[in-house]
C-alpha cells in the first residue's frame, strides 16, 4: 500500500503522482507505439476509432463529468467539426489549418449553444441540447450544396507538410497524438482555475458566484473547450470513415457519447478512455460471439442495441461509478489485501436532492 | 388569399397530431412531477401499448374496444412493475443517471419489441379507419376526429381522478412534499408507482388513438422527443399545459409545412422547443422556483 | 469614512416587504451584528449585499464605491466575502479544492495560459496554495486537508466555509449564522477565531447570530430586525435592554 508523501507543492501540481505513475504510462506509451507494426489492418483500424471516440469523450467529460452540464447532442460537434475539416480540404486548405479549424468552428458552435442555455440546468438543459443536436443533424443533412445532403461527402486524403497520412495506420497516429494532445490539454485544465471553477459550477452555483466565479463565462468556456476538442475528434472522424454520410451524427451517437461517458466512469479523464474502448469494442465483441451463443440469439435483429441498452441499465443500477470506479476498487483490493474492508466498497445511501432548486 | 378550408384542414390535423404530443407529453410531466426522473422511454412506452393492442385485436381477434382497454391495463401493469422494479432503486442518483437509465430501457424495449414483432409496420382494425365526417360541406376524417375527442375525454376524466378522488389527492400530494405525505400515511413509493401506471396508460392510449392514422412499428417511440417540445412549451409542471403545449406544435408543424419551404417542418418541433427554453424556460403556465440560502 | 453603507435599503418579494428601508453603516475594524427572531430578514440583507438578490429601492455602498447594482460575481474581487447559513461547500471536491476555490478571484492568468499550464500559471498556483495553507493553519484543518467535503462533519465543515471566505482576502466578512449547529466548545472557538480576524487579520465583520452570548463577546456594535424592520443599533448592551427588542423576542402586552 503506497503512501504518498509529498514534500513540494509541485507534487500537487504535477500531472504523475509517484514514479510508478511515470513507468506505467511510459509501458502504455510503448506499447500503443509498436501496436501498428505488430496488430494487423483491421485492429489497428478500430483502435484508431477508439481513439477518435475517446477525444469527443474527453471533451464531453470536461462538460458533463465537471461542469455538471449535461449535453444530449454532442454528436452535433462531431459533425461540424468532420464537414469543416472535409469542406475545407476540398477546397484545398492544407491539413495543418483544417485540423485547428475544425476544432475552432465546433468551439464556435459551443458558444452558440452555451449561451442560450446559460440559465438552463438539469432536464431543460438536456432537452435544449436534444433540441440542439437535432436541429443541426437536420441542417447537415438539407444544406445540400455545401454538404452533399444525402448524396454524402468523400473526404480527400490528408497530406502534412507534404506527408501523406494514408490508411489506417495513418489514422491510428493521427488520432494517438490529437488524444494524447487533447488528455495534456484537459489535464491542465482540472489542475487549473478554470478546471476548479467548472467543479464549483457544478457543486453549487450560488457559492460559485460568491467566490467570484462569473457562471455565464466559465459556462461558456466550458462549452467551447468540450466543443472544440470534439471538432477536433470529428476531423480525424472524417478520415477514419472516409466518406461523410450527414445522418451519421444524429441522437444514437449522441447517446452513445454519453455512454462513454457515463459508463467509462462521471468526472475522471480514464473514464473517457474505457467509456470509448467499451463503445467501440462491444460490437466487434458481440460480432464474435454471435454465432456461438445459444437459442439462436446471435442471429436476431436488433441484438446489439439491446445489449447495449441492458449493459447500460445494469451499470446504472450496480456501478454508476462506471469502469474506472470498478478499476480504482480493484486496484484498492489488490493494494490492500488481506486488509481489504469490504464496507469501503459499498455505496453510500444517497437521498434524492431535488434538481427543482439547485 | 388564405383558403378557410385548407386552413381548417392543417388546423384540425396540427390538433389531431398535437393531441398525441399532449398525451405524451402529459406522461412526462406527471412522471417528473411527481419523481423528478424524466422518462425517456415514454414514447417507448406508447410503441409497447400499440403492440399490445396490436397482438390483442388484430392477433388474437379481441373486439376493439376490449382488446384497446386490455391493451391499456396491460401496459399500466407494465409501467407499475417498471416503477417497482428498476426506478425505485436508483432514487438518489443524480438525474442524469436516471437519464441514461431510461435510455439504456429504451433500447431494450424496441429490441424486445422487434424481436417478438418484427421490425416491419403493422396495423389493426378500428372504428375510425377510413371513415369521414361530413359537416356543413366540409368533410373531416374521422380518425384525426377521434383522436381529438379521445384525447379531451380522457383528460377529462383524469381532471376528475386527480381532483375528485382520494388517490388522486394521495397522488398531488406526493408530488409536492414527499415528507409530509408519509406523515400523512400515503404510501408514497406506490403511489408513485401507481403514477408510472398511469403514465403507461395514457401512453398506451395515445398509441391506441394514433392507430387509425399511422402503422405501429419499433421506431414510433421517436415521437416522445416532439412530445418534449410540448411539455416544454407547457410548462413541466402543468398538465393542462402540456396538451394546450401539444396542439400549439402540432399546428406549427402543420403550418411551416405548407407555408414554408420543404425541410422546414421538420425542424419546427425543435426549434419551438429552443425557442421556448430559451425565451420562457417555464412555459405558458408554469412558474419558476427559486432555492432560498 | 465608513467600509460599507446601506441606505434605506429594501426588498419585496410579491407582497411581502423583507427588507422595509434598513439603514446602518459599518465602520472598518469593527464587528457588527445583526440579530432578530426568524424570518426577520437578517439573510435576506446578506444576500442583497453580495448581490444575489437586487434591491426593489435604496443603495450599497462598500469602500465609497455604489454597489446596488454590481453583478454577483464582482463582488469577491472588490473585497466582500460570505459564508452560507447551509452550508454552501463544493461537496464532491476536496477541502484544499474548496479553498482554492476561494482564491479564484485572485486569478491573473488568462485563459490560454491555463489551457497550456504555462509556467506564468504554475507559479501562480504555488502562490494560491501557500496562502490556502496559510489559512489552513490558522484554523487548524491540516489533517483534514484532502478529504471530501462529503466526508467531513459538520463541525468541520462551518469552520472550511469560514476558510473558504479568508482565502479571498476580504476586507469586509459577512458571517450567516456561524455558530449554528456548534455546540458550546465549538462557538467558543469561533468566538476566537472572530476576534483574531478582527484583531490580527484586520477583517471588518458583519455577523447575523441566534447565539446572544457570541454576539455579547466579539460584537462592537449591533442591529436589531423584526420584520424588514429595524428596531435598535447599538452597543451589545444597549440593544438588548431596549424594550421592543424585547418585546419581539419574550413578548409584550397586548
Amino acid at each position: 500500500m503506497r503512501t504518498l508523501f509529498r514534500t513540494s507543492y509541485q507534487h500537487d501540481i504535477r500531472l504523475w503522482r509517484h514514479g510508478g505513475d511515470v513507468f506505467w504510462y511510459g509501458l502504455l506509451g510503448v506499447v500503443l507505439l509498436l501496436i501498428p507494426a505488430t496488430l494487423g489492418e483491421f485492429y489497428v483500424g478500430e483502435l484508431g476509432g477508439v481513439f477518435i471516440f475517446a477525444i469527443a469523450g474527453v471533451g464531453l467529460m470536461l462538460l458533463t463529468g465537471y461542469t455538471g452540464l449535461v449535453n444530449l447532442g454532442h454528436a452535433a460537434f462531431l459533425g461540424i467539426g468532420a464537414y469543416t475539416n472535409a469542406i475545407l480540404l476540398h477546397a484545398g486548405v492544407p491539413f495543418v489549418v483544417t485540423l485547428p479549424a475544425a476544432g475552432v468552428v465546433a468551439a464556435l458552435a459551443g458558444v452558440a449553444i452555451g449561451i442560450p442555455t446559460l440559465r438552463m440546468s438539469g432536464l431543460y438543459l438536456a432537452i435544449a441540447t436534444l433540441a440542439f443536436g437535432a436541429i443541426v443533424g437536420t441542417v447537415l443533412q438539407k444544406w445540400d450544396s455545401v454538404t452533399g445532403g444525402f448524396d454524402g461527402f468523400a473526404v480527400p486524403t490528408p497530406t502534412i507538410f507534404g506527408w501523406p497520412v494514408e490508411g489506417a495506420t495513418g489514422v491510428y497516429y493521427l488520432s494517438l497524438a490529437v488524444l494524447v494532445f487533447v488528455l495534456w490539454v484537459g489535464a491542465n485544465v482540472l489542475r487549473s482555475p478554470i478546471g476548479r471553477a467548472m467543479v464549483a459550477i457544478r457543486d453549487s452555483e450560488i457559492s460559485a458566484q460568491s467566490m467570484g466565479i462569473n457562471l455565464a463565462l466559465y459556462k461558456t468556456v466550458a462549452f467551447a473547450i468540450s466543443a472544440g476538442m470534439t471538432g477536433l475528434a470529428g476531423a480525424l472522424f472524417a478520415h477514419y470513415v472516409r466518406f461523410l454520410a450527414p445522418d451519421s451524427f444524429d441522437i444514437l451517437l449522441s447517446i452513445q457519447f454519453v455512454t462513454i461517458v457515463f459508463v467509462g466512469g462521471l468526472g475522471s479523464l480514464h473514464g473517457a478512455i474505457f467509456g470509448a474502448l467499451f463503445v467501440r469494442l462491444l460490437p466487434q465483441a458481440i460480432a464474435m460471439v454471435r454465432d456461438d451463443l445459444p437459442f439462436g440469439i446471435g442471429r436476431m435483429p436488433g441484438l446489439e442495441p439491446s445489449l447495449f441498452g441492458l449493459i447500460l441499465v445494469l451499470c446504472i443500477l450496480f456501478e454508476p461509478a462506471g469502469i474506472y470506479g470498478r478499476w480504482i476498487k480493484t486496484k484498492r483490493w489488490f493494494q490492500e489485501y488481506p486488509l481489504h474492508r469490504r464496507a469501503a466498497k459499498r455505496r453510500q445511501k444517497t437521498y434524492a436532492r431535488s434538481e427543482r432548486l439547485r | 388569399m388564405v383558403d378557410a378550408v385548407r386552413l381548417l384542414q392543417l388546423v384540425i390535423n396540427g390538433a389531431a397530431a398535437g393531441c398525441i404530443y399532449g398525451l405524451i407529453a402529459l406522461g412526462f410531466v406527471l412522471i417528473y412531477k411527481a419523481t423528478e426522473m424524466i422518462n425517456f422511454a415514454q414514447g417507448d412506452i406508447m410503441m409497447l401499448g400499440g403492440f399490445f393492442a396490436f397482438a390483442l385485436i388484430a392477433h388474437f381477434g379481441l373486439n376493439y374496444w376490449v382488446g384497446a382497454l386490455l391493451a391499456i391495463a396491460l401496459t399500466a401493469a407494465f409501467g407499475f412493475a417498471l416503477d417497482a422494479l428498476i426506478l425505485r432503486r436508483v432514487i438518489g442518483q443524480p438525474q442524469f443517471a436516471v437519464v441514461m437509465l431510461t435510455l439504456g430501457l429504451g433500447f431494450i424495449f424496441r429490441a424486445v419489441a422487434g424481436i417478438t414483432w418484427g421490425y416491419d409496420s403493422v396495423g389493426f382494425e378500428t372504428p375510425f379507419t377510413n371513415r369521414t365526417v361530413k359537416l356543413d360541406g366540409l368533410v373531416l376524417g374521422a380518425d384525426n376526429l377521434s383522436i381529438i375527442v379521445g384525447t379531451v375525454l380522457l383528460c377529462a376524466v383524469l381532471y376528475m381522478f386527480f381532483s375528485r378522488t382520494r388517490l388522486g389527492v394521495a397522488m398531488q400530494a406526493s408530488s409536492q412534499n414527499q415528507l409530509a405525505a408519509y406523515y400523512m400515511g400515503i404510501p408514497v413509493r406506490t403511489v408513485f408507482s401507481l403514477i408510472w401506471a398511469i403514465s403507461s396508460g395514457v401512453a398506451a392510449v395515445a398509441a391506441i388513438l394514433l392507430a387509425p392514422v399511422s402503422m405501429i412499428d419499433v421506431n414510433m417511440g421517436f415521437l416522445g422527443i416532439k412530445a418534449f417540445a410540448a411539455a416544454v412549451l407547457g410548462g413541466f409542471g402543468s398538465i393542462p399545459g402540456a396538451l394546450v403545449g401539444g396542439v400549439i406544435v402540432g399546428i406549427s408543424e402543420q403550418m411551416s409545412g405548407y407555408y414554408l419551404p420543404a425541410g422546414f417542418q421538420e425542424v419546427t418541433a425543435n426549434v419551438v422547443l429552443l425557442g421556448t427554453l430559451v425565451l420562457r424556460p417555464q412555459g405558458l403556465f408554469s412558474d419558476a422556483l427559486r432555492k432560498r440560502v | 469614512m465608513s467600509l460599507f453603507h446601506a441606505q434605506d435599503i429594501s426588498i419585496r418579494f410579491g407582497g411581502i416587504r423583507a427588507v422595509d428601508a434598513v439603514s446602518f453603516e459599518v465602520e472598518p475594524g469593527e464587528v457588527f451584528s445583526i440579530i432578530g427572531p426568524n424570518g426577520a430578514g437578517k439573510t435576506t440583507i446578506f444576500n442583497l449585499i453580495s448581490r444575489i438578490y437586487n434591491p426593489t429601492s435604496g443603495r450599497l455602498v462598500f469602500n465609497e464605491q455604489d454597489i446596488t447594482t454590481t453583478p454577483a460575481h464582482r463582488i469577491a474581487s472588490l473585497g466582500i466575502a460570505r459564508t452560507f447559513q447551509n452550508i454552501e461547500l463544493f461537496a464532491n471536491a476536496t477541502l484544499l479544492q474548496n479553498l482554492l476555490i476561494g482564491r479564484h478571484c485572485h486569478t491573473q492568468a488568462s485563459f490560454l495560459a491555463q489551457l497550456g499550464f504555462l509556467p506564468s500559471v504554475r507559479r501562480e498556483e504555488i502562490t494560491h496554495r501557500e496562502k490556502a495553507e496559510d489559512v489552513i493553519a490558522f484554523l487548524g484543518l491540516e489533517r483534514y486537508r484532502d478529504t471530501l467535503i462529503a466526508n467531513l462533519p459538520y463541525g468541520v465543515r462551518k469552520v472550511v466555509e469560514l476558510g473558504r471566505a479568508l482565502c479571498t482576502e476580504p476586507k469586509l466578512l459577512l458571517l450567516d449564522e456561524p455558530s449554528s449547529g456548534l455546540n458550546l466548545e465549538e462557538t467558543e472557538v469561533m468566538g476566537f477565531w472572530i476576534e483574531d480576524i478582527k484583531k490580527d487579520l484586520g477583517i471588518t465583520v458583519i455577523m447575523v447570530e441566534h447565539d446572544m452570548n457570541l454576539v455579547r463577546q466579539v460584537s462592537d456594535r449591533v442591529m436589531a430586525l423584526n420584520y424588514g424592520r429595524m428596531m435598535a443599533l447599538g452597543t451589545p448592551a444597549e440593544v438588548q435592554s431596549h424594550p421592543e427588542v424585547i418585546r419581539a423576542y419574550i413578548g409584550g402586552e397586548a
